[in-house]
């Protein structure tokens, strides 16, 4: 009998720490880097995050722990049924324990779904749909860099407080698009301020000029872009040729990229004001990681977006690491419990709807004049602290938020 | 100046009465291949081909067997697709009605765009079946109840016919491809039916037909009809697989794809459509890893097809076999 | 102010002066793919790729040659123009003695393929391109600023258009051209390089998508795909002015501009779809399109 006892024990002494390596699934933690990466979004997020991912497990230090990770990425072309389509097969065959990034709120919401059915883990930076961690809050996703809400109550408030209190929209006509527009009406008006105007056009429109003619029309003192991408750069373009600025409009671009700015060029794009959670030069830390990231990424410096899949990477594996587990459900509510802590977003939280928290800073492109060198584009309005940031916890009617 | 339907009719070649012991082995093989693939490719990728053979095998009735091209096809595929998610999803349908629903509403719109399109002929149908794809993408894009760009999503799939739980996947496979076997076989019983043989009078010589008494258009029109059905019918089938009905279903770059399909699987063969949708459907898996080179291997397909390779896969095998496929 | 259906007066002129101007860009695009299958029955859908080219050479001569807009409006074209002449040579040709609809899907294909290169190359955030100086800033018309960059596109356009209506139409090389399509081997016996002169005529219709595409340039991106969803567009614009009707093209162009632009301001969700519902009632009323003639 004792000896049986011996036995069994030596037996699960000896399997112990092989156990607990079992506990990740199959020995290899297997990130999914899933996003755009040849169309409207590819170039703020793209191959940069899969860049960004492998920056991060090489910080992490994985080879020196003894933890194999593995990256894997694909192209969800923007379309909801390609990205399911590949998050299923990554889920089922490919053993993927994690995605990462996902731009494109509608693609985010499919992949939201069924990260969930399976019990995986899901870090969005990409997506901006505030809905993530409200009415489609999931505990097995957590969402990383920014959201329509901070981005309405960034660029909103600080434009209304600085004198732009009648706007004029100019609307994407889609989902993202009418969510931007709300949440930034709902702002504007909360702060005295008038909404004179709103049209909406077709995604992906070459020409805005019909629209920018009613923005001017209307006289109002912002004209708000509530899109993205080239439908963005396109209206912003050709705001110049109209002479929307000098006519004394200001123009707000919603949701804005450095990227973008390097596209459109300082000329056309300076005086816009917008809201990012990161720029790679606010310190010495960010300008560290933009000059690696630049090096690996042909010159192009880190949007927020990579900023983000950095970040949630490395505290990803933290949580594994200190969990000895990649189940998707309990390492989700590991990286609730931890602080998060990196050189790009500094000190954070993660709210138990999944949000995560840190300051979010109001930015103006700057002249052509007073850049220095080649992406030195912004300078800093505001800064917003971490706590006003983002929408608060109990507006959201996330059911995991307890009354 | 060789026409679409001379081409198609020389594909198609052979009698078109009772199938030939060749094409029953065909069959035989392919239900073979059908059955035991799921326990070694990863079924979801299966369906998705099978929605999609389903597909191209309806819009092939009409290009290879009527001679018709129409450039707006997805209509079909994505109206029944969203009508059978709104059902399951909204309504709680379960799986089979909301596909029967799809269906129907993919035979209505055929009914209203093919008697709108099918009085014209050649280059001036696509254009009409173009425009008419147009619009109802238009509508697509602004009703509220399909969710825009983003979709109807989460669609249920519940329990097929109150026996078989759909969420197991092997148990949705064998649906999906009883279901594909069906349409299939109408399909096939259309072709070498006295029906089919009218058509084919039609294609070959409409005058003639027409003055043996045919109706060429009420003809034409009920193979549209046909066609559109059953595109539906693998639009609201692939909705429930997905559990997903999005805007790319009903988009004019959908309608080019089932014609890459059928071009490259052989227009006017039987099995050509199937074959076409299997490859193409792999390369777009295989892929998807690089990104923009999905777009520019279709692309390279139909250059190649187009100057070179014009019977197809099928329709090259079965001229080597010299037996109609 | 005076209203129209609630639109203050001069905000609509505003907007029909811009649909004129979009409607520049329609009639030059539609008349190269008006031409080329009006003289050469080949249905061009790389149109819009090659439009992409076109506003593609003209920023590569920017960036690499220091050559600016006004050597690209010249440049550009010629290099689209003889890689399209290349492409006839070597794949079109073997098209002629099918259906049309050959020529459509090989076109389709080219499309996919030209489009995807770029897009792996340059990704789709689009580059700049700046407006020449010449050209820039605007006039203040009263009811809206005019740039003077557009105004010299409208001007431009359609000057290029009635230039080449009148050479197909009225000059003896036109006659040609016409005449070598409707009966080739006739007008072969009396001379003329036929083959030739097909060939030059596709690299001409090209040009013409090129010309449109540095025009283009400085006011939309230069982005791959700024081709892809408008080919559909002028291709439902070559459809309504009747296929193979230069003239039918060009003022189907301008008109169907106009009438986008009058869309965008009452109903401006619809501006993307109006062309379509125009085609759909011209086609069921008069299939061969408002001047064109059968074929």
């Amino acid at each position: 009998m004792v000896k049986r006892i011996a036995i069994v024990l030596a037996t699960v002494l000896a399997l112990g720490p092989v156990a607990a390596l079992a506990q990740v699934s199959d020995g290899v933690i297997k990130i999914g880097v899933l996003n755009d990466q040849s169309s409207l979004y590819a170039d703020l997020a793209g191959q940069g995050s899969v860049v960004a991912a492998r920056m991060a497990v090489e910080d992490f230090g994985a080879d020196k722990k003894g933890m194999k990770v593995e990256i894997i990425s694909a192209d969800h072309q923007n379309k909801p049924d390609v990205g399911s389509a590949i998050a299923r097969q990554w889920y089922d065959v490919d053993k993927v324990d994690v995605i990462l990034d996902v731009p494109n709120s509608g693609v985010a919401l499919a992949v939201n779904q069924i990260t969930r059915d399976k019990g995986k883990a899901l870090l969005v930076s990409g997506a901006a749909t505030a809905d993530l961690t409200g009415k489609a809050c999931s505990p097995n996703t957590i969402h990383w860099t920014y959201d329509t809400w901070a981005l309405a109550n960034g660029t909103g408030n600080a434009i209304v407080k600085t004198g732009g209190d009648t706007w004029f929209f100019i609307t994407a006509d889609y989902a993202f698009g009418h969510a931007l527009e709300r949440d930034v009406e709902a702002v504007v008006i909360k702060n005295g301020g008038k909404v004179l105007g709103k049209v909406r056009h077709p995604l992906n429109t070459a020409d805005f000029s019909s629209f920018l003619l009613q923005a001017q029309a209307s006289k109002a003192k912002i004209v708000g872009l509530a899109n993205a991408g080239g439908d963005t750069t396109n209206s912003i373009k050709q705001a110049a040729e109209f002479g929307i600025v000098k006519g004394g409009q200001s123009l707000a671009g919603l949701l804005v990229f450095i990227t973008d700015v390097h596209g459109l060029g300082l000329p056309t794009a300076q005086g816009l004001i917008f809201t990012e959670t990161f720029y790679w030069d606010l310190s010495d830390k960010t300008r560290a990681f933009a000059k690696r990231f630049a090096e690996r990424d042909k010159g192009i410096h880190p949007t927020m977006i990579h900023a983000g899949v950095y970040s949630a990477v490395l505290h990803y594996l933290k949580a594994v690491e200190a969990l000895k587990s990649d189940d998707g459900t309990k390492v989700i509510a590991k990286m609730k419990e931890m602080p998060t802590d990196d050189p790009l977003f500094g000190k954070g939280t993660i709210r138990v709807d999944g949000r995560k928290i840190h300051p979010a800073y109001l930015v103006e492109v700057k002249k052509p004049t007073e850049s220095k060198a080649p992406w030195d584009y912004y300078k800093i309005r505001a800064t917003i602290p971490a706590e006003q940031a983002f929408r608060p916890l109990d507006q959201g009617e996330c059911p995991l938020v307890k009354k | 100046m060789v026409t679409v339907r001379e081409a198609a009719a020389a594909a198609a070649g052979g009698t078109l009465t009772a199938p030939g012991r060749h094409q029953v082995t065909a069959f035989a093989l392919m239900v073979a291949v059908l059955i035991a693939a799921p326990f070694f490719v990863y079924p979801l990728f299966l369906m998705k081909a099978l929605c999609f053979a389903l597909f191209a095998c309806a819009f092939n009735l009409l290009i290879g067997y009527v001679g018709l091209l129409s450039f707006g096809h997805a209509v079909f595929l994505g109206s029944a697709g969203y009508t059978s998610a709104y059902a399951a999803k909204t309504w709680g349908w379960p799986p089979e009605l909301a596909i029967v629903t799809g269906t129907a509403v993919a035979a209505v719109l055929g009914v209203v765009i093919g008697a709108l399109a099918i009085r014209s002929k050649g280059i001036y149908f696509a254009n009409i079946t173009l425009a008419l794809a147009q619009m109802v993408y238009f509508f697509c894009v602004q009703a509220k109840f399909t969710g825009g760009e983003d979709g109807i999503q989460s669609v249920p799939r519940g329990v097929f016919l109150g026996l078989f739980d759909l969420r197991n996947i092997m148990t949705m496979y064998f649906v999906v491809l009883a279901i594909f076997l069906a349409g299939f076989l109408l399909l096939y019983r259309t072709i070498h039916s006295p029906f089919g043989q009218v058509l084919k009078a039609i294609r070959e010589h409409e005058p003639r037909a027409t003055s043996l008494g045919y109706s060429a258009e009420r003809y034409k029109l009920v193979a549209f009809v046909l066609s559109a059905t059953l595109s539906g019918l693998a639009g609201g089938t692939k909705a429930i697989v997905f559990q997903l009905a999005s805007l790319t279903d009903v988009h004019w770059t959908m309608s080019g794809e089932v014609v890459l399909m059928t071009l490259l699987g052989g227009l006017g063969t039987v099995f050509g459509p199937v074959v076409g949708a299997f490859i193409v459907i792999s390369l777009e898996n295989y892929l998807a890893q690089l990104g923009a080179w999905v777009t520019v291997v279709q692309g390279v397909i139909f250059v190649t097809c187009v100057l070179t390779f014009r019977r197809g896969v099928v329709g090259e095998l079965a001229r080597l076999l010299n037996k109609p496929l | 102010m005076t209203t129209v259906f609630g639109i203050p007066t001069q905000a609509l002129f505003g907007q029909l002066l811009i649909g004129l101007i979009n409607g520049s860009f329609y009639a030059m695009l539609s008349l190269g793919l008006s031409v080329i299958f009006g003289l050469l029955n080949i249905i061009n859908f790389a149109h819009g790729a090659q439009y992409m080219m076109g506003a593609f050479v003209a920023y590569f001569l920017l960036q690499w040659g220091g050559l600016g807009y006004w050597w690209a409006l010249l440049v550009a074209p010629l290099v689209v123009g003889v890689i399209g002449v290349v492409l006839e040579r070597t794949m079109l040709k073997r098209l002629y003695a099918l259906d049309h609809l050959y020529g459509l899907l090989l076109t389709f294909g080219l499309a996919l393929v030209i489009q995807g290169l770029f897009r792996n190359q340059f990704g789709s955030s689009g580059l700049p391109y700046q407006i020449p100086a010449a050209l820039t800033g605007g006039r203040n018309l009263g009811f809206m600023v005019l740039p003077n960059y557009r105004a010299w596109v409208v001007i431009f356009s359609l000057g290029t258009c009635l230039v080449t209506w009148y050479v197909i139409e009225r000059t003896k090389l036109g006659a040609y051209l016409r005449a070598a399509t409707e009966n080739p081997s006739l007008v072969q016996a009396f001379g003329v390089n036929v083959p030739r002169m097909i060939t030059l005529t596709y690299g001409f219709g090209v040009a013409l998508a090129a010309l449109a595409g540095v025009l283009a340039a400085p006011i939309y991106q230069v982005n791959p795909l700024m081709g892809a969803d408008l080919i559909i567009v002028v291709f439902a614009v070559v459809v309504i002015g009747g296929m193979g009707s230069i003239l039918g093209s060009i003022v189907t162009g301008f008109a169907l501009g106009v009438v986008e632009g009058l869309t965008k301001v009452f109903y401006p969700e619809a501006s993307n779809t109006v062309i379509f519902v125009i085609m759909a009632l011209v086609l069921l009323v008069r299939p061969t399109g408002l001047f064109g003639r059968d074929k």
